[in-house]
């Protein structure tokens, strides 16, 4: 039953992100992105992370695709039209594509080669919050903080009417 | 659970998929706004195999990463559609091939 829903939901997942590179209408490509989300949502549950699964619900496709969507909506934006001459902007972004790819797939194989025994997992809302919260990330924490709070004050700044 | 590590396993393959898709994106879309939510889905990747291997390891050190991740990727996405807004507005454009002042 799990693996059903791991592969379909992988499914799903690599489908839309698919689409959403694929798409011309940057609207339909946020729809997209937020199907790839919270398929993506799922696959975290299903690896035993519950905190994780509902934070990218309610951040990633709550609150950070809503904002794209206003964006979209409050510029009017068009879908992208051909142009002449792209080929081999195309061509280039398909080879590094693939070299990214060929790159990062080494790596998981080497991942590969070492499989040890699935350790004991709890990763309850209550053991995050005691990673956390503790001196190692503490001091972390608190700078995330501070940087949220200059995004922010540099949104406003960036987003608002020259006088 | 039935297989653990076999989920392990391929969800890094997945996670790298979309890591390249996302790359793919940026480079083949020519509206900003996609291109950023490319970005997303790159960012997106990362986080899956951090919770790979966080699974694999045992430990919750690479969840609390996905949760800094996921601070960054908001403050990111914040501030790159305020600069969104502020292009168009001097541009009346989203077309990333328009954006070439600092061009050589």
């Amino acid at each position: 039953m799990d693996a059903i829903l791991f592969y379909a939901s992988a499914a799903v997942a690599v489908t839309s992100a698919v689409v959403v590179i694929a798409q011309r209408n940057p609207t339909y490509s946020a729809f997209a992105l937020i199907v790839t989300l919270c398929s993506l949502s799922v696959i975290f549950a299903l690896l035993g992370s519950p905190f994780i699964a509902v934070l990218q619900v309610i951040v990633y496709a709550g609150a950070i695709m809503v904002l794209f969507l206003f964006v979209l909506m409050l510029l009017n934006v068009k879908s992208e039209e051909d142009t002449p001459g792209r080929g081999g902007r195309t061509l280039g972004g398909v080879a590094l594509a693939l070299v990214t790819l060929l790159v990062l797939q080494a790596g998981a194989v080497l991942v590969r080669s070492k499989p040890g025994p699935a350790p004991q997992f709890d990763a309850s809302t209550r053991k995050m919050a005691e990673v956390l919260f503790s001196p190692h990330f503490l001091y972390v924490f608190e700078a995330t903080s501070i940087l949220i709070l200059a995004a922010l004050v540099g949104a406003v700044a960036l987003a608002r009417k020259e006088p | 659970m039935d297989h653990p590590s076999s989920f392990v396993h391929h969800a890094l393959l997945l996670s790298l998929v979309l890591f390249g898709l996302g790359t793919l994106g940026v480079f083949l879309r020519r509206n900003v706004i996609t291109v950023l939510m490319c970005v997303e889905l790159m960012l997106n990747g990362v986080n899956l195999a951090f919770v790979a291997f966080s699974r694999a390891a045992g430990t919750l050190d690479g969840q609390v990463l996905v949760f800094f991740v996921m601070v960054v990727a908001a403050a990111e996405a914040a501030v790159g559609l305020a600069i969104v807004i502020a292009l168009h507005r001097h541009r009346d454009t989203l077309d990333v091939d328009a954006f070439n002042l600092m061009k050589g």
